[in-house]
């Protein structure tokens, strides 16, 4: 599905990324872990378009296109959904008229009519229902006046109505509470199929004891340092990552 | 990045004027220039009873006298008001009873504009009067509303037909004197719109007036004027396109508008001139005086304004609030991209007890615009314990552009309560992304910001004309990011 091959990438002429490799099929569950400034978050931005970042070197592709040719709102449309980690507010815009414009830009883009207003809305239902939102989130404008809880439901919300083919998760866990927490990682897991893939970003373990990695990987100094089932997690979580800095530097 | 970001800047004239065509009607025109020997022409032109010349007369002999006001933040350029033809109409002029009879060239004009004279519009209740260049072509639903005793008329009819309503009203509002260009306007009108609503009277239909801007070099010169009795009510709207042409065309226009007891009359623009092109170069001079007066207790005036053309618009709708309990109420969204200009706001003047105002004011600037809020509002001595409160907002594209306020407050009357809030905001990058994130173009994300910013003022308007004025936004500010 994804398959990253030696990416390089900066913002501001400061290398960020230095030679990605990573490969995530159907059905998988992949955590990329690290210390601070390990480039984690530059990984999910330049995956998804955002013009801040530079991609200097290597490829990326998606069910076989070439990923970094795509507009951000094509990568979208291809299926690429990230939750963020500092979601923005927009005021003014509700979250009903920006949810159903996008939801149709996505149906355009895939050749389907346009959703009409009431099945729009019985859909939002289902899914406001699926990931434990507060129904009131949803009537009022795009982020707004959000706790930091909120705004990850959020996310998760939009993750539901779009059912993207590849979920990245920015730090989803960060600013929880335990029983948002577990909101989050419930609607995350109630979304996983087969024919679906989940990046999950962060930076400790205890997200991952919800939604649960086949593969964990560590970014460090901008490369993938080390990769393993997810017993990693839990020893990175006992241990640190000096050991790891430690074995990189060696 | 900054080089994109520049890129995307100078895509801003992506959205073109699309209204941009002329037709070839035949038209009557008098030659250009401006004299008193004019003014007697256009009078006599148009069939006028004695006090219509002498009301020009004396507006044209204040206008010599007067000189084009420098004070609005706007570079005007210096206009030669003798290279303007001051009268121009269709050279058959209609006097229609059914809608086959319409010139069909102007017709597929009307029907270009979008506007609303065809049967289906009709059924969806809306009475327009069709202004063309300078005579009003065709009054839909005359008859439905003459038997509620409501007039609606092109204000030549009801200079002929009602003469006695015309002289007690017309610049008992906007006085010739007023100001430079209303003194231009009260020599030279050519037409305009004229409604009076009778006494417990409520206006089944929303009444509507198209003015459009076609034969080159013309000045559009037109003159409303509403009079809404005790206890009735109104709501007003009118619609302005003009074709595209490299010169830049006149357009100074009167709005007056009466409000007697507890009467209330809402009047709603959404005004599309010609804006020039991206270099500056052609579109209209937009300058305008409207005023109410709400001169009986407890009655209503509200303006919703949505400004997306001109090349200069230069227009403070006032309300004078002379009744006890009387309300003013002034929405407006004006948004300016490449190089237009825009000076406007509103008066509202406190003359009675208990009166009320509210300014809800939300600007828009892309490109190298200037769009400046200009307000005033006035409490004179004698009103007890009026009220106002001013929104102004502004929301900034790209960094090329300027947004100003200039609020004035002058309260004579230390029971007053004058408030007055401002913000001025920019569309973030990270907002746009978040958009596209979701699979949303960033015009789309735009347009979707600046109508989620608008939508307090877009809200008042009439259903109809609240969807065509999203889209006009939307046009108005394609490729533009900020």
């Amino acid at each position: 599905m994804l398959e990253i091959k030696n990416l390089h990438a900066s913002i501001e002429d400061k290398e960020i990324l230095r030679g990605i490799n990573l490969k995530v099929r159907p059905g998988e569950i992949h955590a990329i872990m690290g210390p601070n400034g390990s480039g984690k978050s530059t990984l999910a931005s330049v995956l998804t378009g955002n013009e801040k970042f530079k991609v200097i070197e290597g490829e990326v592709l998606f069910n076989g296109k070439d990923l970094l040719e795509l507009s951000p709102e094509d990568r979208a449309r291809e299926g690429i959904f990230l939750s963020f980690q500092y979601p923005v507010e927009i005021p003014g815009v509700s979250m009903v008229n920006f949810m159903r414009t996008a939801l149709n830009e996505h149906r355009k883009y895939n050749g389907l009519e346009p959703l009409s207003a009431s099945e729009f809305l019985k859909l939002m239902r289902e899914k406001k229902k699926l990931v434990e939102i507060d129904s009131n989130l949803t009537n009022r404008s795009v982020n707004e006046g959000f706790s930091g809880g909120e705004k990850k439901k959020n996310e998760i919300f939009q993750m539901a109505m779009l059912e993207p083919k590849l979920a990245i998760l920015d730090e989803t866990d960060s600013g929880l509470d335990i029983d948002a927490l577990r909101i989050v990682a419930n609607g995350v897991n109630k979304l996983k199929r087969p024919d679906n893939a989940v990046v999950v970003i962060t930076h400790y373990q205890r997200l991952l004891d919800y939604i649960v990695p086949d593969f964990v990987h560590v970014l460090y100094q901008g490369r993938i340092v080390k990769s393993a089932g997810k017993e990693l997690a839990f020893e990175l979580e006992e241990k640190g990552y000096d050991w790891i800095k430690k074995e990189v530097e060696e | 990045m900054a080089d994109d970001k520049n890129k995307i800047l100078d895509d801003v004239t992506g959205g073109e004027y699309k209204y941009g065509f002329s037709t070839d009607i035949e038209m009557d025109y008098i030659p250009k220039g401006l004299s008193e020997d004019v003014v007697r022409l256009i009078s006599k032109k148009k069939n006028e009873p004695e006090f219509m010349l002498e009301f020009r007369l004396k507006a044209f002999r204040q206008w010599k006298k007067m000189k084009q006001p420098t004070w609005p933040h706007l570079t005007l350029p210096e206009i030669d008001f003798n290279d303007i033809i001051y009268y121009a109409a269709p050279k058959k002029k209609p006097e229609l009873k059914s809608l086959d009879e319409v010139d069909p060239e102007l017709k597929a004009t009307f029907d270009k504009l979008g506007i609303p004279l065809d049967e289906q519009k009709v059924l969806a209740g809306v009475a327009v009067d069709a202004v063309m260049d300078s005579v009003s072509v065709k009054t839909t639903f005359k008859e439905t509303l003459a038997e509620k005793g409501i007039i609606f008329c092109s204000i030549s009819e009801a200079i002929q037909e009602y003469p006695d309503l015309v002289k007690k009203y017309l610049g008992s509002v906007v006085s010739y004197a007023d100001n430079f260009y209303a003194a231009l306007n009260s020599a030279v009108f050519s037409d305009g719109s004229f409604v009076y609503i009778p006494k417990g009277v409520r206006c089944p239909m929303e009444l509507s007036t198209y003015f459009r801007i076609n034969a080159i070099n013309t000045g559009q010169f037109e003159r409303t004027l509403i009079v809404a009795d005790d206890d009735s009510y109104v709501s007003y709207l009118e619609g302005c396109t003009a074709p595209q042409r490299d010169e830049n065309q006149l357009h100074a226009a009167i709005v007056e508008i009466i409000v007697m007891e507890r009467a209330e009359v809402k009047y709603s623009t959404v005004q599309n001139w010609y804006p020039g092109d991206k270099e500056g170069k052609g579109g209209i001079f937009n300058f305008v005086t409207k005023r109410a007066h709400c001169k009986g207790d407890y009655s209503k005036v509200s303006w919703t304004q949505v400004e997306t053309g001109s090349a200069i618009t230069w227009k403070y709708p006032s309300c004078i609030l002379q009744g006890d309990h009387s309300v003013g109420e002034f929405y407006s969204v004006a948004v300016t991209n490449n190089y237009q200009q825009a000076d406007t706001g509103t008066k509202m003047i406190h003359l009675g007890k208990n009166t009320r105002s509210l300014i809800v004011s939300k600007g828009v600037s892309a490109g190298k615009s200037q769009n400046s809020y200009r307000g005033l509002v006035k409490v004179a001595k004698k009103a007890e314990n009026a009220r106002n409160f001013s929104q102004c907002d502004s929301l900034l594209l790209g960094d090329k552009c300027g947004a100003h306020t200039f609020p004035y407050i002058d309260a004579h009357n230390n029971t007053a309560i004058v408030e007055h809030e401002a913000t001025t905001s920019k569309i973030g990058e990270d907002q746009i992304f978040y958009c596209n994130q979701r699979g949303i173009s960033t015009e789309d994300a735009i347009g979707l910001i600046v109508n989620g910013y608008v939508k307090d003022v877009i809200n008042q308007l009439p259903m109809e004309f609240a969807v065509e004025a999203q889209k006009l936004l939307q046009i108005s500010l394609e490729g533009s990011v900020g």
